[in-house]
């Protein structure tokens, strides 16, 4: 009987020490969550091997810094929701955006950082099979008859609506008139067979499973997958792209609870010293800095990148009109159910 | 048992923890997902469910449920026939791999059919010339459904063929019946209950399927995007309360489902005795 | 009347008639032959090939690369010892869950006893990811608890330990208690006030301790969702029903007598519990236990919406393999996808052992026991 007491005595206080957290707030460690979106993986990994060290130098704080990854509206999605993001380097201000409504990013957060909060640009660019058997070089090769095209999902991937952005963007902005340009599209999504939700989903299809004769996807995406296949693909640059944004901020509700502003902050500004974009160069990401984008100019092929405010006033508005509900997205595709 | 009541233990603690357990862990969530919904006027709550693109998914949800169903039926019935009246080698192994479906990662089932059916996948190179498309398409969502839903029919009507009572096969094959007579008037109508039951828990586990449906089907908007991916999609766009209005559908579809499966069972029950 | 009751009878004439059975059941060769293939081309397509292909891929590079797979990379390495967390706990959770609903549903009558074993099944016909975003509405950070949560959420720690410590205590003195009420002296005299008292002095004491000790941590965040509370709870509302839904014939089946007999011989709800009860469901309680347990480990759905994806942090092995998909390590995927494979198969071996000992499939929803023989 006192043995059994005993036995329960134990196993509550088990519970009680399981579910203690670890008090052990010694400032010499500290662990920031970096939110970002998928083809960043290899990136961020640099990046924070070189960091890490670095800071610790610096200041003596041994920093851990968890990677997230995901399609770019979910991973907004689940900040929204409280995962402890302390930065977020997601693929659009749409998203970015839609985290500080809700309170949690401070207003004018674009400002916060030089040039407008990029670090680095990028844009869509196309992957082919081995020779480019079906001779693509520009968008309105890939509406050519027999061609199959591999882009994910409008709707729920930032290279999804990207690439709609790019496609519209290479009709309107080279003097097309907007009618072609709903003709183009309608004819591009005719030739893309699946539609993944996120960016490595369809690259995944692409490579691996051998579906499609052209990917159109994010330039450092491209050329990774050309660097690791041995030859088996090629990259081609479309004469026109969109120039595409991914902004990096702080999660300010996050960082100021956590007291991990001051590491955030630096990581960050990391990203904008010449070690920095030296690295986010190597990974085919253009560098914001003029002399080290110059110095890596063979890597970055000088194609005429528009600006999204040439195709409508800016992200967000473009995505109201293309991708919700009731766009022209829907609209193409429903005509394409009738087909 | 009415007098167990006053004789065995622990019933009121018994009774008060699974009420309080269920309520914490099932009618909690399910009720916030009512009340978050419930926030959208009628006007919004039918907008957010009707759309062309939700009702396509809807009909792809329980059309491919359906259809995997039907297909389950006949196999089922052919392959618990098989199993019941003939002996071949390794019939032991062949009737626990049946099993597998229930046991397998739905993840797992998903990442490989994927990978088997596309043109360079182990079917897939013999499938797609002769143009069968079973990956990244309606088909696709179909075969997987048919893997899910493949113990429900056979372990329904397994015991009822073994429980078979051989007199009125006899009597009938005395009566100068045809197998096939014998099979379709004596055993079919005893087997239906248990047939319709099978169908009927194949058909709605499909309707719930998420995991594999997500990595074959492509996912594209009215073509193979099935309801619960809409739902994630309608998260994606910061839009809750449309979200869970469709949750909400998905829901009273698939509970009245289960009540009309026990109410089936019952009557079936009650048909064989 | 069966094949035993025929042989039952006299050897000769039960030659007879069996003879002429099988001939009235049997089929003709072509008829067999036909439908033996259609059943070993669909179980090889559907199921064996998948299961060859895993194995195949996941062992491709050998054995060397197939292990450093699993357990070199430590964020895999980390999903498997998650998975093998999340598992448990959740399993155990409903465990609990599971025979004490029983024991209500299957001993007892009362008003909504349908109702409830109605309501058991709810979880089935949840869709996964509804599952997982039900959770968010209520814990995340928009939701009805989030706000709460993330300022001082540790203050709820206090209140639900002593709240299962109560509980436990209340249980202990129950299971005590002797089953004759004329052997109930001392403390054992007035049941319902005892236990009530056990269990608010336990609640007080504990609560007690934990102010006193300040065991938690004041004005913190505790994480719900996006953490390992938010997984076990999405994988335990899964698996809700697996335990519950097979114990509950097998303890009608099985019927009261024992247990009535035992109590009114004077053995307490415990004695009752460990020498008649246990050992009349194990099996059944062995089969629900890992079904229960193949579909928590297996579960992608719902742990997809509330997991956060934090390499090396919250990533279970079904997610584990996805990410590793998309990262473009096909073996490591499929080293992970075999790995619950295999547990997959050994979930079905263990089964097919038990199903000589329970006559019933589990697996499936609704009241679908077959009748015992």
């Amino acid at each position: 009987m006192i043995t059994r007491i005993g036995i329960f005595i134990a196993i509550f206080g088990l519970l009680a020490g399981l579910g203690r957290p670890l008090k052990s707030s010694a400032q010499e460690e500290l662990t920031i969550l970096n939110v970002s979106y998928d083809p960043t993986r290899e990136l961020w990994r640099d990046i924070n091997a070189h960091f890490i060290p670095l800071y610790e130098k610096q200041t003596g704080t041994k920093l851990d810094i968890d990677q997230s990854h995901g399609g770019s509206s979910s991973q907004a999605r689940a900040v929204i929701d409280g995962l402890d993001a302390d930065v977020v380097t997601i693929a659009s201000i749409i998203d970015t955006d839609a985290i500080r409504e809700k309170g949690l990013i401070k207003d004018g957060w674009v400002e916060e950082l030089p040039n407008r909060s990029l670090p680095y640009t990028s844009t869509l660019v196309f992957i082919v099979r081995k020779g480019n058997p079906k001779g693509i070089k520009d968008w309105p090769d890939l509406v050519k008859p027999g061609v199959e095209v591999i882009t994910p999902n409008p709707k729920t991937s930032g290279n999804g609506y990207l690439t709609f952005f790019s496609a519209w963007g290479s009709v309107v902005v080279r003097g097309g008139s907007e009618q072609d340009a709903v003709d183009y599209v309608t004819q591009l999504y005719r030739h893309v067979p699946v539609l993944d939700s996120g960016a490595r989903g369809a690259t995944t299809t692409f490579v691996q499973k051998k579906i499609g004769d052209v990917n159109v996807a994010w330039e450092n995406e491209a050329n990774l997958q050309v660097q690791q296949s041995n030859g088996a693909l090629e990259i081609v640059y479309p004469p026109i792209s969109l120039l595409a944004e991914p902004h990096v901020t702080l999660v300010d509700a996050n960082v100021d609870r956590k007291g991990t502003r001051a590491a955030a902050q630096a990581y960050l500004e990391f990203l904008y010293s010449d070690e920095g974009q030296e690295i986010i160069a190597k990974h085919f990401y253009r560098p914001s800095n003029r002399e080290i984008l110059e110095k890596y100019r063979d890597r970055f092929p000088n194609i005429k990148l528009f600006n999204i405010t040439e195709i409508a006033e800016n992200f967000q508005a473009a995505h109201k009109r293309f991708i919700s509900d009731g766009g022209v997205f829907d609209t193409i595709y429903q005509t394409k159910k009738g087909s | 048992m009415a007098t167990n009541r006053k004789v065995l233990p622990g019933f009121s603690l018994a009774l008060g923890y699974t009420v309080f357990y269920l309520g914490f862990l099932v009618l909690m969530p399910v009720a916030a997902c009512f009340l978050k919904a419930g926030s959208l006027s009628f006007d919004e709550f039918w907008k957010a469910v009707w759309t062309d693109r939700a009702r396509s998914a809807y009909l792809l949800t329980f059309g491919a449920a359906a259809i995997a169903a039907v297909v389950n039926l006949f196999l089922g019935l052919i392959i618990s026939w098989v199993l019941v009246r003939y002996s071949f080698p390794g019939k032991k192994f062949i009737d626990s791999l049946v099993d597998l479906p229930l046991a397998l990662p739905t993840a797992v089932a998903g990442l490989v059919y994927s990978s088997l059916y596309v043109e360079s996948g182990w079917l897939g190179q013999y499938l797609v010339p002769i143009g069968i498309e079973a990956a990244y398409s309606r088909l696709a969502i179909v075969l997987v459904l048919i893997f899910i839903g493949l113990p429900f029919v056979v372990r329904t009507v397994q015991p009822i063929l073994e429980d078979l009572d051989p007199e009125s096969e006899e009597a009938a094959a005395s009566l100068g019946a045809t197998r096939w007579q014998s099979f379709r008037s004596v055993i079919l109508p005893t087997l239906l209950p248990a047939l319709i039951t099978g169908f009927a828990l194949a058909f709605a586990r499909g309707i719930g399927e998420y995991g594999a449906v997500v990595f074959v089907s492509g996912n594209m908007p009215f073509r193979t995007e099935i309801a619960p991916i809409l739902i994630v999609a309608r998260l994606e766009e910061f839009n809750y309360s449309e979200a869970t209005a469709i949750a909400v559908v998905l829901l009273v579809i698939s509970f009245a489902m289960l009540v009309l499966i026990n109410m089936l069972e019952r009557w079936s029950v009650r048909h064989e005795h | 009347m069966s094949i035993d009751a025929i042989s039952r009878k006299a050897p000769a004439e039960a030659a007879a008639v069996t003879t002429k059975i099988r001939k009235a059941q049997e089929d003709p060769p072509l008829v067999r032959w036909g439908l033996t293939f259609v059943t070993l081309a669909v179980i090889g397509i559907l199921v064996i090939i998948p299961v060859v292909n895993v194995f195949t891929v996941a062992l491709g590079h050998g054995v060397g690369a197939y292990l450093d797979n699993l357990f070199a990379n430590k964020d895999t390495f980390h999903a498997i010892k998650l998975t093998l967390t999340v598992a448990p706990i959740a399993v155990a959770a409903n465990l609990v869950f599971g025979i004490s609903a029983a024991w209500a549903i299957a001993r007892f009558s009362f008003p909504g006893r349908a109702l409830l074993t109605a309501l058991i099944d709810l979880p089935f016909a949840v869709s996964p990811v509804v599952a997982g975003l039900s959770f968010v509405l209520i814990f995340g950070l928009q939701g009805y608890f989030g706000p709460f949560l993330r300022e001082d959420g540790y203050s709820v720690m206090p209140y639900l330990l002593s709240g299962i410590g109560a509980l436990i205590g209340g249980l202990v003195y129950f299971l005590l208690l002797p089953g004759n009420p004329a052997a109930r002296k001392g403390v054992w005299k007035y049941p319902w006030a005892a236990a009530i008292a056990i269990a608010a002095v336990t609640f007080a004491v504990l609560f007690f301790l934990q102010q006193y000790f300040e065991v938690w941590p004041r004005n913190q965040s505790l994480k719900v969702i996006f953490a390992l509370p938010g997984l076990v709870l999405a994988t335990a509302f899964v698996t809700f029903p697996f335990i519950a839904r097979e114990l509950i014939p097998t303890m009608e089946a099985v019927g009261s007598d024992e247990e009535l007999a035992a109590v009114t011989l004077g053995a307490n709800g415990w004695q009752m519990f460990r020498h008649i009860t246990v050992p009349n469901i194990k099996w059944g309680l062995a089969y629900g236990l890992i079904l229960c347990n193949a579909r928590a480990m297996g579960e992608f759905g719902a742990v997809y919406v509330v997991s956060g994806h934090i390499a090396g942090k919250t990533d279970t092995m079904p997610l584990r393999i996805e990410k590793l998909f998309q990262e473009f390590n096909l073996e490591g995927s499929y080293a992970v996808a075999s790995v619950l494979t295999l547990l997959a198969i050994i979930t079905l071996v263990i089964k097919t052992r038990l199903e000589r000992k329970v006559p019933a499939s589990a697996a499936l929803p609704g009241p679908m026991k077959p009748e015992n023989k």
